[in-house]
């Protein structure tokens, strides 16, 4: 029988602080799988905030404690492309001009993945067991799609989804506009881009939006309900999981079945 | 001047790294690299026999609006380009370049046909002109400035017909690079002053990215490919 | 020299986001841009390989920038040229002003070229009494509007159809005001008959230069229009600007880049006119100009070698990126204050204005990174924006708030037990405060965020401290 792969999670400081559900369908697929999953204690961002702002010393300090915390693993699997992507690409680049640390950056990014790129291209699963009924549409996150070429993999897990239908949306690879701290220092620019982004997504007339980015997705939700277009949101690991009954992103919790308040 | 030049050169060896120039071997390697003046990658898309490679460049350069006529030899081209132009309701004045090529076409038949030859002026509407070679990748012509060929011929007039004998269709850039080398000895060990590589008539897309024709160069560009090549 | 606003680059997008024609002219442009490039790209199977040898090909050039300079002076001498060396905007003013008053021009001739821009040549001709006519459509229809370009490729990109009109009503006053002009064709014909008499008028022409190649002491331009060559052709003196890292060293390596520079531009295949010039007027030749002149400009080029910023170097001016970029098609390019906008200017304004002046520029990004898929010369774009991002803040340039979050964040980051505990307690706040809708609509510190969209809820609890309850509970 062959030994069970170790998979440590990052489960994103975003999961982690917004939205445990994707972490606990992130760890029911894995195990689905065939993997045991860990969870380091010892995590807490992959530094892309500090890395993106500038801030060397910051991010290099977070990355040797994610190296630290991580490299034993068999594999490192982070619901999110642009975590992955943060330590398989440029945790290397990082530490160009240290080279134990770069060697011990390289091991772990060999080892890193995005979850659906991880199960369909690493465990190759070719099918999920889940089951929901209804149309979704996917936006396809930049660092997912472009440092990691996520993007086939959830639609092939998705078409198994028994009696999901997804509608594909224009521009579906076009920023939605989050780019972490750019939302908050040009918000009137990143608003046009979530405009032109949920103008699409209503356009598929779907009853769910799906992604793999939080930051992405808390983007788009946000936008979607000030907007009253009714549309649910939610991470792709949480339909893939058969974990999609609770409340979507940015819905209050339910009650007898009915959302509470608004 | 020359002290900009000395700092500006300076400027670049010192970012580089270096005291001074290159070194004699790398000088050496350099200028050999530029002799050999190597080919990169040429696309397979003109792999293809002659008759293929014409055929692929009629459809290039159909595709950018300019218009072709195949005539079997010489003594087709006058009426072809008479029939042109009363096709298309254009005035039968035309300026030609002094061009041998074109000699070799007996334009007295065209009675109607008025003919200058020469440099072309303002209200000049039509100019004839052969082509030195023309690249089929992409349904170029190359045009050279010379005696022959004043390269004003090439884009003052409304409507450029050009007359492109079959053998002189290249099939990529490099071949016509070749070529260009071939004749230096002819040129003074230069390039002529002007190498026009035409691909389509004169077009821009600053309104509106609406695709117009004719916005200072020609209007109309109407080819007119003679033989078949596999003469000499 | 072209003044910059790039660091009002925020306050200028908030204009240019509330420009309805901007933004209708914008939706007009992209998919053009963006589709034609895709299909031209498909229908080219070596076209990856090809910018492998266009990255290449750069990256050799500029390693031995100096020899390649050399060399094409050296042949552009042997054909009869002059080769003049600016290494500031105001050298090249001089320069040109005195190619001119030696000819006595009263006018100048230009094809599109951005290094003009970036020298002000234009301003510096009319501040000594010789009339510099734009020929490119797009560039005259700025003129006419007094407007700087705002695309590298597309100058009137941000007009609408409308807006042209209203511009050539008000300059060509000696035609009917009757007449129709509101289809695109009728004012094509205009301008071209207007330009037409201009173009006999000028002693000098002036253009830029896509490629210098060094082998034959040649200059290259790539255009549409037939103005750049009918610029060159008639009037007595050509003068072609250039910076100094567009040399390039045979004229094979110049057709790899040839290839993929106009399929990355406008998806054409080749363009129209590509014309090779190499010095003046031959002895028997019909026509020509009877002199050539080069102008090489460093203005920071030679700062940027051996640096980080190196690799923007073999940027070849196709503006694909910012055909692509989703912030640029937003605000459009003026928004981006100078010479150079969208991703590529964003890392090249700093460069050549400082970090001061152009800071803003590398913010501006998502990093979406779709500007480096589209490079033809594979240029790593959000790389160097983000070595811009580091210079600022070793500079301490970045804004006093976000350094202080951003510090804080840091701080927690780097001590788990510590974040934990924090985050356990924002997790449960937050959710209780929006308990009710699972959301916010306004939220303290989240204006930014708040302002024009939902922040959503967290559900309460930290992955973590439920991951750790699961097991404590025995559960795998």
């Amino acid at each position: 029988m062959t030994q069970s792969k170790r998979v440590g999670l990052f489960v994103t400081c975003l999961v982690d602080l917004f939205r445990p559900t994707v972490g606990f369908a992130s760890v029911k697929l894995l195990e689905d799988a065939g993997c045991t999953v860990e969870v380091p204690a010892a995590q807490t961002c992959c530094g892309q905030p500090a890395y993106n702002s500038g801030d060397l010393k910051d991010t290099k300090a977070i990355a040797r404690q994610v190296i630290a915390a991580f490299e034993d693993y068999d594999y490192v699997v982070a619901p999110s492309g642009s975590c992955a992507g943060m330590i398989k690409h440029h945790y290397p680049e990082l530490f160009a001009d240290e080279p134990d640390w770069a060697q011990r950056a390289h091991h772990l990014a060999a080892r890193t993945h995005e979850l659906v790129s991880f199960l369909t291209d690493i465990l190759g699963v070719a099918a999920v067991a889940s089951a929901h009924a209804g149309t979704v549409t996917y936006h396809d996150s930049c660092s997912g799609l472009r440092e990691l070429d996520v993007h086939d993999q959830p639609r092939k897990l998705l078409a198994s989804v028994d009696g999901l239908h997804l509608r594909e949306q224009e521009d579906a690879h076009v920023c939605c506009g989050f780019g972490g701290t750019f939302c908050i220092k040009y918000p009137d620019i990143s608003n046009k881009m979530v405009e032109a982004k949920t103008a699409n997504i209503v356009a598929t007339g779907a009853e769910t939006l799906l992604a793999g980015d939080m930051g992405c997705l808390m983007n788009m939700a946000g936008k979607l309900q000030r907007d009253g277009a009714g549309i649910r949101v939610r991470h792709v690991a949480e339909v893939l999981a058969g974990m999609a009954d609770g409340p979507a992103i940015g819905e209050a919790a339910h009650k007898n079945g009915e959302a509470v308040g608004e | 001047m020359s002290a900009a030049r000395d700092q500006i050169l300076g400027s670049v060896r010192k970012a580089l790294g270096r005291d001074g120039p290159v070194d004699a071997g790398t000088a050496e390697r350099l200028r050999a690299g530029i002799a050999a003046h190597a080919r990169n990658i040429v696309p397979k898309r003109t792999d293809l026999d002659r008759p293929a490679l014409l055929d692929l460049f009629q459809t290039m350069a159909q595709n950018v609006h300019a218009t072709v006529a195949r005539v079997a030899r010489m003594d087709d081209v006058p009426a072809a380009v008479g029939d042109y132009l009363k096709g298309q309701n254009l005035p039968a004045q035309i300026v030609m370049a002094p061009d041998p090529t074109l000699d070799g076409a007996d334009w007295g038949s065209q009675k109607l046909l008025e003919i200058r030859r020469g440099v072309p002026v303002e209200s000049d509407p039509v100019s004839v002109t052969s082509a030195a070679a023309a690249v089929a990748e992409t349904g170029t012509l190359i045009m050279n400035s010379g005696p022959d060929h004043p390269s004003t011929l090439n884009f003052l007039p409304e409507t450029h017909i050009v007359v492109l004998p079959a053998s002189r269709v290249a099939k990529s850039y490099e071949d016509i690079w070749d070529q260009l080398r071939g004749q230096m000895a002819e040129r003074g060990g230069l390039l002529p002053r002007t190498v026009n590589m035409v691909t389509g008539p004169s077009r821009s897309g600053d309104i509106e990215q609406t695709l117009l024709l004719g916005a200072h160069g020609p209007r109309r560009l109407h080819i007119v490919l003679v033989g078949d090549g596999e003469e000499t | 020299m072209y003044v910059s606003t790039s660091s009002a680059f925020k306050s200028n997008a908030a204009r240019e986001l509330k420009n309805a024609d901007l933004q209708t002219a914008l939706g007009k442009a992209r998919g053009h841009f963006i589709d034609g490039r895709q299909t031209a790209v498909d229908r080219l199977p070596e076209f990856d390989a090809l910018r492998d040898r266009g990255r290449d090909i750069k990256n050799h050039v500029i390693e031995h920038l100096d020899f390649y300079l050399e060399t094409f002076e050296e042949n552009v001498r042997k054909a009869g040229g002059h080769v003049h060396w600016a290494r500031t905007a105001a050298e090249a003013q001089a320069i040109v002003l005195d190619i001119c008053r030696s000819v006595g021009a009263t006018s100048v001739n230009k094809g599109k070229s951005m290094i003009s821009e970036e020298c002000g040549i234009n301003d510096a001709l009319e501040a000594n009494g010789i009339r510099a006519v734009e020929t490119d459509l797009g560039e005259y229809i700025i003129q006419l509007r007094g407007e700087k370009p705002s695309h590298i490729i597309a100058p009137a990109v941000h007009v609408t159809r409308a807006q042209v009109e209203t511009s050539f009503r008000e300059a060509h006053t000696h035609l009917d005001p009757a007449r129709n002009l509101d289809e695109p064709p009728t004012m094509l014909d205009e301008a071209r008959g207007v330009l037409r008499k201009k173009y006999f008028e000028a002693e000098v022409g002036i253009t830029g230069a896509n490629f210098l190649v060094a082998e034959t002491g040649t200059s290259i331009i790539v255009t549409n229009e037939g103005n750049g060559d009918l610029s060159q052709l008639l009037p007595k003196v050509h003068i072609a600007l250039a910076s100094i890292e567009k040399v390039v060293p045979t004229l094979e390596d110049t057709a790899t880049l040839l290839r993929l520079l106009a399929r990355s531009a406008t998806g054409q295949e080749f363009s129209s006119y590509t014309t090779l010039s190499t010095g003046p007027r031959r002895a028997g030749d019909p026509d020509g100009p009877e002199q050539y002149h080069v102008v090489l400009l460093d203005n920071g080029r030679s700062a940027m070698l051996g640096t980080e910023f190196q690799d923007m170097l073999r940027c070849i001016r196709c503006g694909a990126c910012m055909n692509h970029c989703p912030v640029y098609q937003s605000v459009g390019g003026h928004a981006y204050g100078w010479v150079y906008p969208g991703p590529m200017g964003a890392v090249l304004t700093p460069s050549l204005l400082g970090i001061a002046e152009g800071g803003q520029l590398p913010n501006a990004s998502t990093f979406c990174g779709r500007c480096e898929e589209v490079c033809p010369v594979r240029i790593p774009l959000p790389k160097m924006m983000r070595h811009w991002r580091n210079h600022e803040h070793e500079a301490h340039l970045s804004p006093g708030g976000y350094r202080v979050g951003l510090g804080l964040w840091a701080f927690f980051a780097r001590r788990p037990a510590l974040y934990r505990l924090a985050a356990g307690l924002q997790a449960r706040l937050m959710a209780r405060l929006a308990r009710q809708r699972g959301r916010f609509s306004s939220l303290p510190l989240a204006k930014g965020w708040t302002r024009y969209r939902d922040l959503p809820a967290p559900e309460g609890r930290t992955f973590q401290s439920l991951w750790a309850e699961r097991r404590r509970g025995g559960g795998a």
